[in-house]
């Protein structure tokens, strides 16, 4: 009965999404469309950063790198697999359907072993590690995309067509990815690993008298949260025709930052907020682009001076209706 | 064999460098356990104070007549930067650490990220985001020596940053300000209650380490020729790893490490291919963490709750 129940509420999902995407592809011009989603994409990045940076308290500030490895394994991977399975399917909706997902699978593949490779030497120690380390990763994967001839170098990767990257990506393909992502990373959040990552953040060697496996759960988080930054790489580039390295600045880490950090370190609906939050102040501050980043850097400072633990803590908006709410983990910094 | 000896001078050269900016690094860390990720930024703008300070001492006219720059003159350049870079270091630590000096680790890390990101931006406001080239404050005079080609500049940069090192190792042996120092990095709260003025102490600490980031800008420019406001970010990064290497906290371990960053990279560049100079620092850094996290000279210590 709850199976069937669980599996209603799936497919009652997808059908609103489907539905959705009528509305928005007939309602609203490119523009807004395309802004509406980034600021999916941009959830599924600050949902699956939060878990490693907010919820388990190890700073990763080169993610971007874990994006750019995403999208380009998924665009290499879906250009080698078009022909394949258009040949066993015929051309049509389902076989792009199957091409992009495991393409956007193998892009997440992918970047969850670079998490893996990066956070395994740095994750073993406490302190600030992680942070050298992904700004290290993040500047050193544009250098290898950069000189990786077969991804096309500095002018990037558009596949085997001169017309670019098949355009898979739509609102339906990234909203139910981001409807996946986030009951994926709430449920991991409130189970016990959930608890146990928390642990860690509040009190790395209390939480190892407790027996818990500190090392193999930061490695986890981190593999997983570098997974999703992938799904969201292969989104991204299936939006735009190409991958270019310059896509995957340092920039593009700090817009992650500012997004989880904004909404509150720790909180999934907090994380929410900043995605669409960034989204659209991207596109306001469009004329002031120069001053974007100045203005971000100061928002950082100053939030973490007055209210270090943004905008709703490590709470999630939903608690906030509850009548009695359950006491939560205090902040850090609180 | 020629080759393999210009290699290791210029990477000397390149290493003394990145030398003199780990030094801030690791002393900051070694009294904060932060990683003062706006080093990158300080180191940046000393370089540019040094250009505007040479420029408003008229190196343009020396240039264009062809007469090299007075050596007196390059010193005042070297001063006005070490001492423009000193001030900012303090108004960082003063405006955007202290208030978070107590809060949990992750709230001075993040500050520390975007008062960086802040000053590269700012930066790039304020001075353009062109590369510039770097006046010659020094004129260039080459010379063989057993069929290497060592310039002034090469052993200029090597004497500056050595004189500067054996003035901060005399500085934290035999000063005061350097006891207290070390004291703060041994223990902060006991050092407090020995009635040592913590507040005081930690600002020297960043004007120390700013102002040899800036001697680092100045020799930096006058090595790569061309300086941009993003300078700081891969070179600041590089220096942090020497830091690392050499082991974090401790002044002879970032000497260490510096020279041997600077070896590698050009060693790298050499002998593989320029393009992965900047990527060997990373595997270097993976390398360290994980087969000796605690860096050559530094010391490993037990943690207690």
């Amino acid at each position: 009965m709850h199976r069937a129940l669980r599996v209603a509420g799936v497919a009652g999902v997808l059908l609103a999404i489907y539905a959705l995407q009528f509305g928005i592809e007939n309602g609203l011009n490119d523009y807004v469309q395309r802004i509406v989603l980034l600021a999916g994409i941009n959830i599924i990045l600050a949902v699956g950063l939060n878990l490693i940076n907010g919820t388990t308290g190890q700073f990763s500030i080169g993610h971007a790198g874990f994006m750019a490895v995403g999208a380009y394994g998924a665009a290499y991977v879906g250009v080698k697999l078009a022909g394949p399975v258009h040949a066993s399917l015929g051309p049509g909706a389902l076989a792009n359907a199957v091409i992009f997902n495991l393409a956007l699978l193998a892009g997440a593949l992918f970047a969850g072993i670079s998490g893996l490779i990066v956070g395994m030497p740095s994750l073993r120690l406490r302190g600030d590690y992680l942070a050298v380390v992904t700004l290290g990763f993040g500047e050193i994967i544009r250098i290898l995309f950069n000189n990786a001839t077969f991804l096309g170098s500095a002018t990037g990767y558009f596949g085997d067509d001169p017309s670019g990257l098949p355009a898979y990506t739509n609102f339906f393909w990234v909203y139910a990815w981001v409807c996946a992502i986030v009951v994926l990373i709430h449920n991991l959040t409130f189970s016990q690993t959930g608890r146990s990552l928390i642990a860690i953040r509040e009190d790395e060697i209390a939480a190892e008298a407790m027996a818990t496996p500190t090392t193999r759960l930061k490695v986890t988080a981190f593999a997983i949260s570098a997974a999703t930054a992938g799904i969201a790489g292969g989104l991204f580039a299936h939006m735009q025709a190409g991958v270019r390295p310059e896509d995957f600045r340092f920039e593009k880490s700090i817009d992650m930052i500012v997004m989880i950090i904004v909404g509150g370190l720790g909180s999934i609906s907090g994380a929410i907020f900043g995605g669409i939050f960034l989204a659209v102040s991207l596109e306001l501050m469009r004329d002031l682009q120069q001053y974007r980043l100045v203005l971000y850097a100061l928002l950082l400072i100053v939030i973490m001076i007055v209210r270090p633990q943004g905008l709703l803590g490590t709470r999630e908006l939903h608690h906030l209706f509850r009548r009695r709410a359950k006491p939560t983990p205090p902040a850090e910094g609180a | 064999m020629t080759q393999f000896l210009q290699q290791i001078i210029n990477g000397l050269s390149l290493g003394s460098i990145y030398a003199l900016i780990a030094l801030g690094y690791t002393m900051v860390y070694g009294i904060l356990k932060l990683i003062n990720f706006a080093h990158g930024e300080v180191f940046m703008v000393g370089a540019y104070t040094g250009l505007h300070a040479a420029s408003a001492l008229g190196i343009d006219a020396y240039e264009a007549s062809g007469r090299s720059f007075p050596l007196y003159l390059a010193l005042l350049v070297l001063v006005v930067a070490m001492a423009a870079a000193a001030t900012l270091g303090m108004l960082i630590e003063f405006l955007a650490y202290r208030p978070v000096r107590t809060a949990p680790r992750l709230t001075p890390l993040i500050t520390a990220i975007g008062v960086s990101l802040f000053l590269q931006n700012a930066g790039m406001l304020v001075f353009s985001p062109n590369p510039q080239r770097y006046p010659a404050i020094l004129r260039e005079v080459r010379f063989e020596l057993f069929g290497v080609i060592v310039t002034n500049i090469k052993l200029t940069i090597f004497g500056v940053a050595l004189a500067l090192m054996l003035s901060l190792h005399l500085l934290v042996q035999k000063t005061w300000t350097g006891r207290a120092m070390r004291a703060l990095s041994f223990n902060i709260d006991a050092a407090k209650l020995m009635g040592i003025d913590t507040n005081r102490v930690i600002r020297s600490t960043f004007a120390i380490g700013s102002a040899l980031a800036a001697a680092g800008g100045i020799l930096f420019g006058l090595d790569q020729i061309t300086i941009t406001p993003l300078m700081g970010v891969l070179t600041g990064l590089k220096a942090f790893v020497a830091a690392v290497l050499g082991g974090i906290g401790s002044i002879p371990g970032a000497v260490v490490g510096g020279l041997l960053i600077g070896l590698a990279e050009q060693l790298t560049a050499g002998y593989l291919s320029p393009a992965y100079r900047d990527a060997i620092t990373f595997v270097i850094l993976i390398g360290i963490l994980l087969l000796k996290p605690e860096g050559l000279l530094g010391v490993v210590r037990v943690e207690k709750v």
